[in-house]
């Protein structure tokens, strides 16, 4: 059966006839449009294409002697775009051999590359429908990111209110587990205050309940100003705050930043024309590096310390050791830290 | 109903008669919130309830404002994927016209959830159509209509569009191609995707 040349151009719009030498005879109108300015018709078949598969082929003899197959070839003309190809002997003997091609995977850049439309497909092929698709899932794909990017968002923006407490913006007590649960996990060295603000019951008598929203406020600014960026300050209770105190390396360190907050603290607070004088009474426990005591072993040994500081008769700090616990009259078991 | 409607029907409300007039819909429509997401799915009596709360506030009859909603999605910046995925379906307006059959198995193929009502074109005579939308979602027919307006124009086509009313469960749109290639029209490439994000 024979087949006109334009019959053929709108079957196989890719489609190439060589001769028995691998001469082309005959080039498809897309083919041909997409090798321009070369002009197909007269070349080499292996001059323009480069076969990539089969591996095996080392001259066109080799094409010819293999029978019908499947092809990977590139254009060896940049951008050598990737193409797929099939062989068949359409009467039967080696004097004409026609090459179907196709883009497969490359119909992306190809298009673009191109400028291929509609009319430079067949009309049973699916390339625009397969353009179509990857438009589509692309726009899907991309609003579906943005909504979970939101989402993320969200989800990052109520996490952080659960672990801050409101009046102050410090982490609170939730907030604290998580830092005291990480630093734990890494074996860190570190040190947790403990500390309770004194006479501050005074202020909230006397002055009412805005004056001492006002002075917890001024004294988690202060505490924030008087630790180092890489320290947590949390306010766990009314009057309660605990400073975690990361790569702490002496006792006079911890020493020096208690007596800075002490001292800051203590500097008098104006409401409203009202002085308001505070103090802080603080218990600190110093993790050392190997230590891995469990959190509510940590803030008790902090309490025992802390009260030392209040029995001792306030403004005070005291750092944790065990003959703390054995003097104090507070009711609760030693506890015991793992090695 | 998929968010994708709702959002976009947010989007040109807020873009063309501003923030509040949506704000003010939502509440006639009883909707106790105000922006919807593209991506979730929403009770479907919301949809009717914010085009009623739409037309009431613009004292606009409702097929009108479901007309200007087609032709925003066409034709907004925004909107620019819809415009591409629509001019995949054909080469001309008649071409396109004909895509216009298999638009809801299009749409499912990209969106499972976005279910379109069927639309089928018939030939009238000469350069004539009829196109008879199923009306499972109400005013479906007038976004239609907007959206073809919108293409016809973005083809360089010029077009007379009628809405006939309902036959048989289906609105009927009548369609006259007065003449295929009346203006330049606006370019389109098929590998000139850029992807919109906004929806």
């Amino acid at each position: 059966m024979q087949m006109r040349s334009e019959a053929l151009a709108i079957l196989c719009p890719m489609h190439l006839l060589l001769d028995a030498q691998g001469y082309i005879l005959q080039a498809g109108p897309t083919i041909a449009k997409v090798c321009q300015p070369e002009a197909l018709v007269g070349k080499r078949f292996l001059d323009v294409f480069d076969l990539t598969r089969p591996r095996a082929i080392a001259c066109f003899g080799d094409l010819q002697a293999a029978g019908a197959q499947k092809l990977h070839l590139k254009l060896r003309a940049a951008p050598h775009t990737a193409l797929k190809g099939v062989l068949v002997h359409p009467s039967g003997d080696d004097s004409v051999i026609m090459i179907n091609l196709s883009f497969g995977i490359s119909i992306i850049d190809a298009v673009r590359d191109f400028e291929l439309t509609n009319a430079d497909f067949a009309a049973t092929d699916l390339a625009i429908e397969m353009l179509y698709l990857v438009e589509a899932k692309t726009a899907a794909m991309s609003a579906s990111y943005l909504l979970n990017m939101r989402l993320q968002g969200a989800r990052i923006a109520a996490e952080e209110q659960a672990y801050t407490d409101t009046l102050t913006g410090l982490k609170n007590r939730r907030g604290l587990e998580v830092i005291l649960s990480r630093l734990l996990k890494q074996n860190a060295s570190f040190a947790v205050m403990q500390i309770d603000l004194d006479y501050f019951k005074a202020v909230n008598d006397t002055l009412g309940h805005a004056a001492g929203d006002f002075v917890l406020q001024t004294v988690a600014q202060n505490m924030v100003a008087e630790t180092r960026e890489q320290d947590v300050v949390a306010r766990v209770g009314g009057d309660e705050f605990t400073v975690v105190l990361s790569e702490v390396n002496s006792e006079g360190v911890l020493r020096k930043i208690g007596q800075r907050i002490i001292e800051r603290v203590e500097k008098p607070i104006d409401y409203q024309g009202h002085e308001c004088r505070i103090s802080a009474s603080i218990g600190t426990v110093w993790i050392q590096p190997g230590e891995m005591p469990e959190i509510s072993d940590i803030l008790s040994d902090a309490d025992v310390a802390l009260y030392a500081s209040k029995n001792a008769g306030r403004a005070m700090q005291t750092l944790y050791s065990p003959d703390l616990r054995k003097s104090s009259n507070l009711v609760g078991p030693q506890t015991e830290r793992r090695q | 109903m998929h968010g994708l409607v709702n959002r976009s029907f947010q989007l040109f409300v807020s873009d063309t008669f501003g923030r509040e007039v949506w704000e003010r819909s939502t509440q006639v429509a009883g909707i106790s919130f105000v922006d919807f997401e593209g991506m979730l799915t929403y009770k479907e009596t919301y949809t009717p309830r914010l085009i009623e709360g739409v037309s009431t506030i613009l004292d606009r009859p409702a097929a009108e404002v479901l007309e200007d909603f087609g032709t925003f999605i066409v034709s907004h910046p925004k909107f620019e994927a819809v415009r591409r995925l629509l001019r995949f379906g054909g080469v001309d307006f008649v071409d396109f016209l004909h895509s216009l059959d298999d638009l809801d198995d299009r749409v499912r193929l990209a969106l499972k959830n976005l279910n379109l009502p069927n639309a089928a074109l018939h030939a009238a005579g000469e350069n004539q159509f009829l196109l008879l939308c199923e009306n499972t979602i109400n005013g479906y027919c007038h976004v239609m209509i907007g959206v073809l307006r919108a293409m016809a124009d973005d083809y360089g086509a010029l077009v007379l569009l009628e809405h006939r009313g309902t036959q048989e469960d289906k609105e009927v749109v009548f369609i006259t191609v007065v003449e295929s290639n009346f203006a330049e029209g606006r370019h389109f490439s098929l590998g000139g995707g850029a992807y919109a994000d906004a929806i």
